[in-house]
């Protein structure tokens, strides 16, 4: 990797358990600072158990156990003096479903924020939420409907509000699981353009079934496969050359 | 090898893909040495049936075209399959200029009809044809099984095209200069033999398309040359 590139997250020797069953064994891997990188593998490896570690996510899951450590600026977010909830702020998450809350648009913004104490008023509320819509590229399509319930919008602009609700708390991290799964190719394009530009700021991380969007959107790529990290490497790599034999099946349709 | 896809369809079309460029290679092969036995023969008849065959490389490097783009646009290839789908449209754009430089045989072969040279430059020339084409079906052979020893050992070799090219080159120099009358047919002759050294380099391009294909990367740029043709006639010939 890059020398030059800060490592925004770190994850060393991540093993998850659920009961008593290990489902990763042991993950070593670094998560460069504003890059897309990509977790791929199929079904079941562990993607979305990675990701949901890099913001304690699993915590919330009855029987799961972390081991192993994961830095965020060097570090240890699973310290006991870490504010989990602060921890998710710095480290947003975007869900597979949009799964706006059953309010307004504006408040699904505003949710975040209010909780964080990040506005001192009214006026800054709007201007945290405009700029939030902006962002993540909404706003125009919903400005003059910002009271209109969030469930009232087509499913790409519920990904999208999704994203301005994640970003309105001023995350430095933005972990995605699988989030144009549910949408058609026009909404899912604008949302990889959205990743594009959103790179600029923050860091992503982004669990994807489709290969070609992974070759498209990001600049690294780690393989998983039953639970292991098979490798990793620049996206261009993965993708035209992979060094492991499980990737290359993998990426060319010839698994199992 | 590689497994199976497990859309088996994928497969049968790059099966499809890989039969065609053997059937390229067959037919290329087929028009440059029967073009050289024209001028071996002094057979302008069948000088003139090559001509009118090179065509059928045009429409075949189009289909191949036509089919690795339809490849693309559906199954959008990755790594290995990728690589071996552009490497099938680079391999048939070269097979494509081998079926040229038979016609451009064939063409010179109808022109100088009626002309002769010493026996000796013939079994000359035959040896040389046979050499690069060995080249070239042998790279051909060695994609399709791909076998990495064997695609660098076609590079290694190109080096032995280039001496017999340039010690062909100097017979008919001299030829010329004996006997200004066949100063003509010498011309196009030496353009025959420099037709059948670019086969080789054609034969080193597909080395390196298959080389890339297998590998992920391309071989290293220097190998051996001995193309020495560009010192003839200097004061001082470098050896
Ligand atoms: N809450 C849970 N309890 C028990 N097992 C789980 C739970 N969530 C996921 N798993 C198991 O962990 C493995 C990895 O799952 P997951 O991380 O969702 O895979 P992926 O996102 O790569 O499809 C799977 O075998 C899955 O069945
Ligand atoms: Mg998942």
């Amino acid at each position: 990797m890059n020398p030059r590139l800060k490592i925004k997250m770190c994850g060393s020797n991540v093993k998850v358990f659920y009961a008593q069953k290990e489902i990763l064994h042991g993950i070593h891997l670094d998560i460069p600072e504003n890059r897309v990188t990509a977790l791929i593998g199929p079904s079941g490896c562990g993607k979305s158990t990675f990701l949901r570690c890099l913001n304690r996510m699993n915590d919330t899951i009855e029987g799961a156990r972390v081991t192993g450590q994961i830095l965020l600026d060097e570090e240890d977010i699973y310290d006991p003096s870490v504010d989990v909830v602060e921890l998710r702020s710095r480290v947003g998450m975007v869900f597979q479903k949009p799964n706006p809350f059953p309010k307004s648009i504006y408040e699904n913004v505003a949710y975040g924020p209010r909780i964080h104490g990040l506005a001192k008023s009214r006026v800054d509320l709007d201007e945290i939420i405009e700029q939030s819509l902006l962002k993540a590229g909404l706003f125009h399509e919903v400005k003059d409907r910002l009271h209109d319930a969030g469930t009232s919008l087509s499913g790409g602009q519920q990904q999208r509000l999704c994203i301005a609700r994640a970003i309105a708390v001023r995350p430095e991290v933005i972990l995605m699981d699988e989030p144009c799964s549910a949408l058609d190719p026009i909404a899912t394009a604008r949302i990889e353009e959205l990743i594009d530009d959103l790179r600029r700021n923050y860091t992503i991380t982004i669990v994807t079934h489709s290969m070609q969007q992974a070759a498209r959107v990001s600049q690294f790529t780690a393989m998983f496969h039953m639970g292991n990290l098979v490798e990793v490497g620049t996206t261009k790599t993965i993708f035209t050359s992979p060094g492991e034999q499980r990737t290359q099946d993998y990426i060319t349709g010839r698994f199992g | 090898m590689l497994t199976q896809h497990t859309v088996r369809s994928f497969d049968r079309e790059l099966d499809y893909l890989a039969k065609k460029i053997a059937e390229m290679g067959d037919h290329a092969c087929s028009i440059v040495e029967r073009s050289v036995k024209a001028i071996v023969q002094d057979d302008y008849r069948l000088a003139d049936e090559l001509i009118a065959e090179d065509v059928i490389l045009d429409k075949a490097e189009r289909e191949i075209d036509e089919k690795a783009i339809l490849v693309i646009a559906r199954r959008q290839p990755m790594a290995v399959d990728l690589r071996e789908i552009i490497g099938t449209i680079r391999i048939s754009s070269d097979l494509e200029r081998v079926g040229d430089m038979g016609k451009n045989i064939a063409k010179r072969a109808a022109v100088i009809a009626g002309t002769r040279q010493p026996s000796s430059f013939y079994s000359s020339l035959e040896a040389f044809v046979a050499l690069a084409l060995r080249q070239l079906n042998e790279v051909l052979d060695a994609y399709a099984k791909h076998s990495l020893d064997r695609i660098n050992a076609v590079r290694e070799r190109d080096g032995t095209i280039d001496a017999m090219y340039t010690s062909l080159f100097r017979e008919l120099l001299t030829y010329m200069v004996k006997d200004s009358h066949n100063i003509t047919a010498c011309t196009h002759l030496l353009f025959c033999t420099k037709n059948i050294e670019r086969i080789g380099d054609h034969a080193t391009n597909i080395a390196e398309t298959a080389h890339y294909v297998i590998t992920g990367s391309y071989p290293l740029l220097e190998r051996p040359k001995g193309d020495h043709t560009y010192e003839v006639g200097m004061r001082k010939e470098v050896s």
